[in-house]
């Protein structure tokens, strides 16, 4: 097909990249300076936020008041300084950094200043990112194993629902959970290989049949859950959850301790494969076929790497991954399987993934970013919030719109991505 | 075509092994032969494939047939038997809910009753009430991927469309139809337009992806649809529930066959929005340019097109599309918006799109297709138990079949080389 539609750069990036620099530094002023005027300066002096920060009996820390007027306007000054370095310093590097760090402060500012006058849960807010990310985490990786070789994976969801479904059921039946795991990563495996079958055997479009898949998965988990499922709820849908696994000796660090170390085995398998799948990638042997594969295809054939071979494998494993991120959500989490209980998280993964920019790293922290939206929603709902509820629900969707449009922009994917290779 | 240069078959020595090899080579030249007349054979063979999909898991997911097939070394016909009633009786359903009873037909035929051909065409109003919003979702996805674009959030357009369409119909009470409804119905297309017009001109200004901006917005517009039915503006007096107000007759799309079929105008003003996508596609300029875009952006802008402006223009026509989609919903079907509205009919719109191939022609038939899919899904689902969402199974699988061509003419052994449009979106480029 056309070769001309990817991969073209055009020569005036540079020149748009320091105007979109200049753009969000002038944002993150924009965002301090409403911090400073809606938090801070309407705040009477006295008034406090409570932070629990540790809840755990192994060391007890004082729970500290905060004031709020004060802390909001120092988050609110530190967000408009941010923004200043941001716009008037040369030179790209650091920019991701700089207005993640700005974001932070204006979501302190923002989250003491909702608290105020009442008790606020610092760790439960953690705690619950982390758990609310898990499934993400796993979604944008599966992304990146298969996008890095060059095939778009838009069916993460399809992977999600296959696996949230068969995790369950085999759970249930077997009633052993780690079997239930294994049979929710076959299941996005399966969708893999089929997703691989039909793009690089036929050279299907991608795209088209990522959405096939996610249709055929929602239809088919949804028809067996009312026609096998829910006749036999007891036997078939009603696994065990994984219990969590406190790490010796790392769960009694204050703080940081139970959020990190007293988590669902999910948790710490997605940060296992985000750890292999980055070294991996960039450090090794097997990563650099795979970037050669995903960025130039007749090269990497040249040089005698199997082109399909490779892609095939990655699909696969990318499908698995997928698997392992819906058996996140029924038997890592709610313990059982409904219809359509993914509920276009596999889309969010995607999103994240090409917030990411095809990196691991990068993807899963967009992910936790994700996550942290969606924990701060819930928190926010039970504070006494003057912005309704469905507004608090779709801030995460328009904050990935601004950032896509005004932070990510021209992303470059990997250079053969969507393309089918043929043999010449 | 080259001329066939098979060698004649050898002579039968072999005994039956040598059989099945060469019908279906038989079987491939007879079909190679109607092949030559275009997609439509892939097509149908991929329709013909789903459905099989579809009966074999309908019988190893039924108890009944499940426990005849366990028990087939023993009795075989039981097994056979019991899965050939359920796949009968479900498909049996599935036909006459989409289209009506053979026997219904006959008897409003020859008696020429109004009830009786009431009854009889019930199924098919029903298809064709289903078959209409298909359509311009259908169409909305198929401009924008002929311009290149994957317009995968028409859901937040037709969102767009039916709130505001809605919105004029219960909140202007009073105005004559012919006022009243032509109003609702252009408020729907503006709204849906404008939801179109931010993907559109955030990928022609910025480079965000109108896949993720679209997937986004649907959720923008699910979330706002929920805040806007906490508003006494939307909601009837004293009501606890968060259903709308009712659309009043006089922003109502008519009925066209009397007040016992809902078929209505919402069918007409669909294949006019086909009619009007295949004339701006294939005879005027602007249509010309955004098929340019579509196809290459080098030759487009060396020709001297403004691919920004053809973006936007193109995601704002597609949104004004998916918005009367959900006008057609809401002013023809459901006349009150609830939290979930229409929810997966933009998804179900991009499938239409795809078996359509992105063609107005196509579309139309892909729609029809899939209305009475729909229609009859209900009712198999009614009268066999078995659920609707296998329908949505037998779609997927058919566009399955239909993005891999290849696929299809490898199971059934046609062999002609695939010539012929071939639907290609764009990745991640641009």
């Amino acid at each position: 097909m056309s070769e001309m539609a990817w991969g073209v750069v055009p020569a005036a990036a540079t020149a748009g990249t320091d105007r979109r620099r200049r753009w969000l530094g002038g944002f993150l002023v924009a965002l301090g300076l409403l911090a400073g005027y809606a938090f801070a300066a309407h705040v009477p002096a006295g008034v406090v936020t409570h932070l629990d920060l540790n809840s755990a009996p192994a060391l007890p820390l004082p729970v500290p008041a905060v004031p709020v007027r004060e802390t909001t306007a120092v988050l609110a000054a530190i967000c408009v300084a941010l923004g200043l370095v941001l716009a008037l310093r040369r030179g790209a590097r650091g920019t991701y950094a700089l207005l993640a760090a700005g974001l932070v402060a204006f979501g302190l500012a923002f989250v003491i200043w909702a608290a105020r006058g009442a008790d606020l849960s610092l760790e439960g807010m953690l705690a619950s990112t982390l758990v609310d990310s898990v499934p993400l985490i796993f979604g944008s990786l599966s992304g990146v194993m298969c996008e890095r070789s060059g095939v778009i994976n838009i069916a993460i969801e399809g992977q999600f629902l296959a696996g949230a479904f068969l995790g369950a059921m085999i759970g249930s039946v077997s009633g052993n959970l780690w079997l239930g795991m294994l049979a929710g990563a076959a299941a996005g495996a399966l969708l893999g290989a089929m997703l691989a079958f039909l793009c690089l055997r036929y050279h299907a479009d991608q795209i088209i049949v990522g959405i096939v898949i996610v249709t055929f998965a929602t239809g088919l988990t949804a028809f067996l859950d009312l026609q096998v499922l829910t006749p036999n709820q007891a036997t078939l849908n009603s696994p065990q959850i994984f219990p969590n696994i406190a790490v010796p000796v790392l769960d009694r660090i204050p703080v940081l301790g139970p959020i990190l170390f007293d988590q669902n085995i999910f948790l710490y398998l997605a940060l296992a494969l985000l750890a292999i799948i980055q070294i991996g990638l960039f450090h090794t042997r097997w990563g650099l076929r795979v970037r050669a594969v995903g960025e130039h295809p007749r090269a990497a054939d040249t040089v005698g790497i199997s082109v399909l071979l490779i892609r095939y494998r990655n699909v696969i494993l990318g499908g698995a991954i997928g698997g392992l991120g819906g058996a996140a959500l029924s038997i890592g989490s709610t313990g059982e399987f409904t219809q359509d209980m993914s509920a276009g998280l596999g889309f969010v993964a995607l999103a994240a993934m090409i917030f990411g920019r095809w990196k691991p790293l990068w993807a899963a922290s967009a992910a936790l970013l994700f996550g942290f939206a969606d924990s701060l929603q819930s928190v926010l709902a039970v504070l006494n919030v003057p912005i309704p509820s469905p507004f608090l629900l779709m801030a995460p969707y328009v904050a990935t719109i601004i950032a896509v449009a005004g932070l990510v922009g021209r992303v470059r994917p990997p250079g053969a991505d969507g393309m089918p290779y043929r043999r010449e | 075509m080259a001329p066939d240069v098979e060698q004649p078959p050898a002579p039968p020595e072999g005994g039956g092994a040598r059989w099945l090899p060469d019908a279906r080579r038989r079987l491939g030249r007879g079909l190679q032969v109607v092949a030559r007349s275009g997609t439509a054979v892939t097509t149908t063979l991929a329709i013909f494939s789903a459905l099989v999909v579809g009966a074999v898991i309908m019988i190893v997911t039924t108890p009944q047939t499940l426990s005849a097939w366990s028990a087939f070394p023993s009795n075989p016909g039981a097994a056979l038997g019991s899965s050939w009633t359920l796949v009968t009786s479900a498909y049996t359903a599935l036909f006459v809910g989409a289209v009506g009873s053979p026997a219904a037909w006959l008897h409003a035929i020859t008696s020429l009753s109004p009830p009786a051909l009431t009854a009889a065409a019930y199924p098919l109003s029903e298809t064709l009430v289903a078959t209409a919003p298909l359509l311009l979702g259908g169409l909305s996805v198929s401009l924008a991927f002929r311009t290149g674009l994957f317009n995968i959030g028409a859901q937040s357009q037709l969102l767009a469309g039916a709130i505001v369409a809605g919105w004029v119909g219960f909140s202007l009470p009073g105005l004559p139809w012919p006022v009243h409804l032509p109003l609702a119905i252009l408020a729907g297309a503006g709204a849906g337009a404008v939801a179109g017009w931010v993907p559109g001109v955030l990928r022609a200004r910025t480079g965000a992806h109108e896949v993720i901006v679209t997937i986004m917005l649907n959720y923008v517009a699910a979330n706002l649809l929920i805040y806007l039915l906490s508003l006494p503006a939307f909601l009837p007096r004293g009501a606890a529930n968060a259903i709308s107000r009712t659309t009043p007759a006089s922003a109502r799309l008519p009925h066209l066959a009397g007040p016992g079929l809902r078929v209505n105008a919402g069918i007409l003003l669909a294949l006019a929005a086909a009619y009007g996508v295949w004339w701006l596609l294939q005879r005027s300029t602007l249509g010309f340019r955004f098929r340019m875009v579509g196809a290459s952006h080098d030759a487009a802008s060396a020709a001297g097109v403004d691919i920004r402006r053809m973006i936007t223009g193109s995601m704002v026509i597609a949104g004004a599309l998916a918005g009367l989609a959900g006008v057609v919903e809401i002013l023809g079907v459901s006349p009150q918006l609830v939290p979930g509205f229409a929810q997966n009919l933009g998804f179900t719109a991009i499938t239409v799109a795809l078996l359509g191939q992105a063609r107005p022609g196509g579309v139309v038939l892909a729609a029809l297709l899939f209305g009475a899919f729909q229609a009859g899904g209900l009712q198999m689902q009614a009268s066999t138990t078995i659920p609707l969402e296998l329908v949505q199974v037998i779609e997927a699988v058919i566009v399955f079949f239909i993005a891999a061509p290849a696929l299809v003419r490898a199971i059934y052994r046609i062999r002609t080389s695939g010539t012929g449009f071939r639907l290609f979106s764009q990745g991640w480029g641009g």
